[in-house]
């Protein structure tokens, strides 16, 4: 195993790529406590550490990698906690080198520390040890305080909400619509990047501390929300349902058979196990030439699932350049190993079925890039004349969505901007007295960790309102 | 919750299953749907709910067995849970006040034709329901649709009962008499094909035609895109825009290749499912241990 990586940083040993494409085992396998502590060593403990201003939530970064460096890791490990419940998912999944390790004072000579890589092993090395030791250091719940919150949603920020009052000893329903709780973490992201079995392990903790989990409950269709607070006794409700309602482009050929969207084609996968059909029953088309549209976490999931789903050739349709590609770099990185092949400046125009109306090919539009746009990147523009049409017999739509509108909409005096997503203050409160929200249904689709943040501020500003109400 | 209280075999195939869901039930409206999983390891199924009792808290799902998992679903038994069961989802019918409507059931279509028109009955309007079937023994349902219309037409492929032929049939006999253009509507359930024919039959005539979808779902709740159809040239999803559309509108050949994605898959997986001896709860809840 090499020891560094030539950036000095100790390289994370991984599943090698011509291994992990037949599997969905996850690809990293995390350090071991030498490398741990190796890693650790490299931090300077700086005075003012920008590494904290990168994160989001604001995990104190430098105590918690010294605490790794002393070998004290159940400290490092609570010591992430007190600003972070899900360090094992965060650890994975976080952007870290637009955050933290973006701003660490060694990136500027390309070598930051691997916090993400040592947030993940800390949170590891805990739940080994909660799992060989009893829960372990178990945090005790505030003595009863009579209040009743309804979460709606079971995504990473439901899941901090419910955490957070929990605690406070607040009485915590979960109403999730799925059969199984965690949101994206479950039915969107792939084993292979984020084993279920931690997010899992999340919810059970929440539910050890008392959370109570109202499986199979759309809010909005069998209770509404008003009827939450109104008849079902609830003191306040949260709203964490994500972004919800993927979109389309509106070009020809959008519905022909082996035409998925993202959301579908990764939730056939990850929540309904479709990889392990027939074991499992729910089908999912396995493509020999599969093209993925969009350039995101969302599309390098698809097309990195595609491959572990006998694909021979994945090609990922983005419109800009590799350099704007809004994905993760290791994720990035991670496809370009796996073989996958980056069809950029170019944009889908059309999609064109066989007799039986299943796709067999995509008529493309080659772009360039132009002059900058709102969001600063370079807008593609196409090129007069130049096509390219590409065989596909799957392809995968991975290029956003819009709000859901089964809560929002049957929400009476609920305020929404003008993209249908809800309206917050700056403590998540809702222009409805007693409804708080936060997460995708906010932001419009955005990262784990500011869903977990913005659940977080939520939570104490519910907790300051039951205690008011006392 | 989501107990199995009683399940009739009304024919060959076809299962009445009542289920206990009180809140689903205080919710359902007629066009509604849920959505069910039979065990950990199934898929998730829409059905449309064919009738609810507030009161007792139940609602009832009419279902036939067509593949894997309408199977499975079969095979649970009274006092069995489903491991899954959300709604009620989608659209509720539109009950519009019109003078007389006419309803065309396929095969199992006549369950979730049922409450729609009783509400229909039930506020005035004239029913006239052609309930068609490919033989005598595939029929259910027939006194409970005869109870709400003032004519009921029974169409068999076979002639083994009622007239002998297709729905469309007494469909457009009934919109070629209506001189005084009563019939403000048709409703039209059942096989695709056989709502598409309906849809095509009643379009000379200019009678709004409502058909309801069924499309391949997964969580039925509009996050998939799994659903999608075409309608009047837009993509609409299935369950959170209908399951009812305007059947002049919709996009047919597209519906049903989409609906024919996983035919290979479905044939094997049904054929492994057969072969495995039932009943399988037992193993159901060996592998629902087995899962994390
Ligand atoms: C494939 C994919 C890959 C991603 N990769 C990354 C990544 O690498 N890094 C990163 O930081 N972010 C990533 N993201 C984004 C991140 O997952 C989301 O920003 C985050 O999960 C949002 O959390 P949330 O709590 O707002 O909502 P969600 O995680 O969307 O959870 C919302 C939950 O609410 C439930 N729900 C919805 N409506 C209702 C209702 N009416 N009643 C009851 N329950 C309801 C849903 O079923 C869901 O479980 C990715 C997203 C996707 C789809
Ligand atoms: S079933 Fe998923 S969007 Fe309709």
């Amino acid at each position: 195993m090499k020891k560094s990586d030539k950036t000095g940083r100790v390289a994370m040993p991984e599943q090698p790529p011509e291994v992990r494409i037949r599997n969905f085992d996850e690809v990293p396998l995390g350090y071991d406590d030498e490398q741990a502590r190796t890693e650790a060593s490299r931090c300077l403990q700086c005075k003012k550490p920008s590494c904290r201003d990168g994160c989001p939530v604001q995990v104190d970064i430098p105590a918690f990698i010294g605490l790794i460096a002393e070998g004290r890791v159940l400290e490092a490990a609570a010591k992430i906690k007190e600003d972070n419940c899900l360090p094992a998912a965060c650890g994975r999944v976080c952007p870290q080198e637009i955050q933290c390790e973006g701003r660490c004072v060694l990136a500027k000579k390309g070598t930051p520390v691997a916090i993400g890589n040592l947030e993940r092993y800390a949170a590891h090395y805990a739940s080994d040890h909660a799992a060989r030791h009893g829960l372990g250091p178990f945090v005790t719940p505030a003595p009863p305080t009579g209040k009743r919150v309804a979460v709606v949603g079971a995504g990473p920020s439901g899941l901090t909400v419910a955490g957070d009052l929990v605690r406070r000893g607040h009485d915590v329903t979960v109403f999730e619509a799925f059969h199984k709780a965690g949101g994206v973490l479950i039915y969107g992201i792939p084993e292979f990047r984020l084993p279920k079995r931690i997010v899992q392990e999340e919810v059970e903790y929440l539910a050890a501390l008392g959370v109570r989990f109202e499986l199979n409950h759309v809010i909005g269709k069998a209770i509404s929300v008003h009827e939450l607070l109104e008849k079902e006794g609830f003191d306040a409700v949260f709203l964490g349902v994500g972004a919800g309602l993927p979109s389309l482009m509106g070009i020809p050929g959008e519905n022909l058979g082996g035409v998925y969207l993202a959301n579908e084609y990764l939730t056939r996968v990850n929540l309904m196990r479709a990889y392990d059909f027939p074991r499992y029953d729910t089908p999912i088309v396995r493509g020999r030439n599969v093209c993925v549209i969009g350039g995101g976490n969302v599309a390098m999931d698809a097309a990195r699932t595609a491959r572990r789903l006998d694909a021979e050739q994945v090609s990922i349709v983005y419109r800009r350049s590799v350099d704007e590609l809004p994905a993760r770099a290791e994720e990035v990185h991670h496809a370009q190993e796996e073989g996958i092949h980056f069809k950029t400046l170019c944009s889908p125009l059309e999609y064109l079925g066989d007799d039986r109306g299943m796709v067999k090919q995509v008529r493309c539009q080659i772009m360039e890039l132009g002059e900058p746009d709102a969001s600063g990147r370079r807008r593609p523009v196409p090129v007069p004349g130049k096509e390219a049409t590409l065989d596909a017999d799957l392809v995968i739509i991975a290029i956003g969505g819009n709000a859901n509108p089964i809560v929002t909409r049957q929400t009476e005096g609920l305020a929404l901007n003008k993209h249908d997503y809800i309206t917050i203050d700056e403590n998540g409160a809702t222009s409805v007295p007693g409804i708080w929200a936060g997460g995708d249904i906010v932001t419009g689709s955005a990262t784990v960790i500011l869903a977990m943040g913005a659940g977080r501020i939520a939570a104490q500003d519910i907790h300051r309102f039951l205690c008011e109400r006392n | 919750m989501s107990t199995i209280l009683k399940k009739t075999e009304l024919a060959s195939k076809i299962w009445q299953i009542e289920v206990e869901a009180p809140r689903i039930a205080e919710k359902a409206l007629p066009g509604h749907f849920v959505v069910v999983m039979a065990d950990a390891f199934g898929e998730r199924v829409p059905l449309t709910i064919a009738d609810f009792d507030r009161q007792a808290g139940t609602i009832t799902l009419v279902m036939m067995v067509v593949g894997a998992s309408s199977l499975k679903l079969s095979r649970l038994e009274e006092g069995d849970e489903f491991y899954a069961l959300i709604g009620p989802l989608g659209h509720p019918s539109e009950i519009k006040p019109l003078d007389r409507v006419v309803m065309v059931a396929g095969g199992v279509g006549a369950a979730p034709i049922f409450p729609i028109a009783r509400a229909y009955q039930q506020q005035g309007t004239e029913v006239v329901t052609v309930q068609g079937a490919r033989s005598a023994d595939l029929l259910f349902w027939t006194d409970r649709l005869a109870s709400v219309s003032v004519e009921h037409v029974i169409t068999t492929d076979d002639g083994s009962a009622g007239r002998r032929g297709l729905v469309t049939e007494p469909l457009a006999e009934q919109l070629a008499a209506d001189s005084e253009k009563r019939i403000g509507g048709v409703y039209a359930i059942g096989p695709t094909p056989m709502m598409k024919f309906c849809a095509k039959t009643t379009e000379p005539f200019c009678v709004p035609t409502v058909v309801s979808l069924n499309s391949i779902m997964i969580d039925g709740t509009g996050m998939c895109g799994g659903c999608r159809v075409t309608v009047a040239k837009k993509t609409l999803f299935t369950c959170v825009d209908g399951p009812e559309f305007d059947g002049h509108q919709v996009d047919w050949d597209s519906l049903m290749s989409r609906q024919r994605t996983y035919h290979t898959q479905e044939g094997f997986a049904f054929g492994r499912m057969l072969a495995e001896p039932a009943p399988l709860n037992e193993n159901i809840l060996l592998r629902q241990n087995e899962e994390v």
